[in-house]
């Protein structure tokens, strides 16, 4: 069995893993970090988006193995302690999630939009977000959330120059 | 999915060593077309040696007309590259649209062309720039490449390495998407460079998404193009929908006539 190690959330973990493990299967009952959450399986809901190596990815179409050497985020690891990410406040501000299901991805795959691109048109966050599907929301607030966030992140980086 | 050996070979050779050793095993690269078909044990090879990280097939150049796409290169890559994009807007603009950004962050134009799914982007923009995809052992010209459904011309073990692309002075692309898998239900490309460097023809147009073998050109939408390079000239074509696909996502009628209306709005990119 190879042995795999990374960073999660800024930690360096190791541990064994089949060649058939999949990445969310390894984060979560490996690393008992059950936020990132399986929906669908089949690479289309993107109920388990993380950051690998800085780019938002579908973890259950990634092989654990694959992961060896990556700088891995999910979204326990956003927040600074008790202090929400500018995404997870937004998403919390305007009502962005009823059960949740959906709201680890939704957010990993915000976050990475807004790092790449601080100030998406309507348009951009809608096209960003089609890999990601929510069954309760209709996501008009999802796409408020975005918006709201990234007014603040730019607005702490005006503040913070 | 059934369990396999995981090997991560340090160069193109290891990786054809790796593979020729063992017969059962199979390349891997964003896994997003393989790792869904092992869930579904549809394929259960022995080793998965994993080609994504190899340096050598990563990485897009210009050289010499010509677009150089590493095999490893993601489609996100493509799509951002400013290279591309200045050379060959229309085929950023195709990357840009395969699946969703989570899918281009992973998938990667070798594996896509490997595996010539018959409503996948990237088959319709090799055969429209008449592109040619070199391997460990040789290099094939997209007409001769691209041999039916889910079917190409590499042989047991051979591994793509780049995708060279000409530059072409116009290009095009219009994709009409089934909305469920984000796939092509039809997608045209046209290019046209004078002076020719494509094998056969100054203009060239293929469709996705739409044949039963696969992607294919349209001769008559080229050579009416030849002579008139505006939507108006390809309007009044219509390709037999006898060889098309007739699925639960479109009927091949429907396709013929999307095959029309996407190569009008292709050319219309193309000219704008
Ligand atoms: C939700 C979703 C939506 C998608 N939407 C689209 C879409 O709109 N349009 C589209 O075109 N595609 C789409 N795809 C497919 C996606 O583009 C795949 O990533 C791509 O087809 C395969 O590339 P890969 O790197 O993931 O290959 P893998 O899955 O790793 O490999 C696929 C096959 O190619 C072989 N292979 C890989 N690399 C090489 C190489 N260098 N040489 C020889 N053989 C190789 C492998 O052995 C395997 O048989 C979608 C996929 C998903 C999951
Ligand atoms: S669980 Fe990964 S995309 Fe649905
Ligand atoms: S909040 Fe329920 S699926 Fe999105």
């Amino acid at each position: 069995m190879p042995t795999i190690s990374l960073q999660v959330n800024g930690k360096t973990v190791s541990g064994e893993v089949q060649g058939n493990t999949l990445l969310t299967d390894f984060l979560r009952q490996n690393l008992g970090l059950t936020g990132t959450h399986v929906g669908c399986d089949t690479s289309q809901c993107g109920a388990c988006v993380i950051h690998v190596n800085g780019d938002s990815i579908k973890a259950c179409t990634m092989l654990a193995a694959q992961a060896d050497n990556a700088s891995v985020t999910t979204i326990e690891g956003l927040s600074q302690g008790d202090d929400l990410h500018p995404v997870q406040a937004a998403f919390r501000e305007a009502h962005g999630l009823q059960c949740g299901f959906c709201t680890p991805g939704m957010i990993m795959s915000a976050a990475d939009l807004l790092s790449k691109n601080p100030n998406p048109s309507e348009a951009e966050i809608r096209s960003w977000l089609s890999g990601n599907l929510c069954r309760c929301t209709g996501y008009h607030n999802i796409v408020k959330a975005v918006q709201i966030a990234a007014g603040q992140m730019s607005g702490q980086r005006i503040a913070a120059e | 999915m059934y369990n396999f050996d995981y090997v991560r070979p340090s160069s193109v050779s290891d990786a054809a060593q790796a593979l020729s050793n063992n017969t059962d095993a199979s390349l891997v690269a964003g896994g997003h077309t393989l790792i869904p078909t092992l869930k579904q044990r549809l394929a259960q090879p022995s080793a998965l040696i994993d080609i994504s990280q190899l340096a050598e097939l990563k990485g897009i150049r210009s050289d010499g007309g010509n677009i150089v796409i590493g095999a490893a290169t993601t489609h996100a890559e493509v799509a951002g590259s400013a290279d591309v994009k200045a050379a060959i807007p229309a085929l950023a603009e195709l990357a840009n649209g395969i699946g969703d950004r989570q899918v281009r962050h992973r998938g990667t134009i070798g594996g896509s062309v490997a595996n010539n799914d018959p409503s996948a982007d990237y088959p319709a923009a090799l055969l429209g720039l008449g592109a040619s995809v070199v391997t460990n052992r040789g290099r094939y010209d997209a007409d001769s490449f691209f041999t039916g459904l889910f079917s190409t011309a590499l042989h047991p073990g051979e591994i793509i390495t780049a995708v060279h692309f000409p530059i072409p002075d116009k290009a095009g692309y219009a994709k009409f998407e089934q909305r469920a898998s984000r796939y092509c239900l039809v997608s045209v490309f046209v290019a046209q460079k004078s002076g020719g460097i494509f094998s056969s023809g100054e203009t060239r147009v293929a469709v996705s998404g739409a044949g039963q073998n696969g992607v294919f050109r349209v001769a008559e939408m080229e050579q009416a193009l030849q002579g008139n390079f505006s939507p108006s000239g390809v309007s009044g074509i219509k390709v037999s929908s006898a060889n098309l696909m007739n699925d639960m996502h479109g009927a091949a009628d429907y396709r013929a006539a999307l095959i029309t209306a996407m190569a009008e709005r292709a050319v219309g990119a193309a000219s704008a």
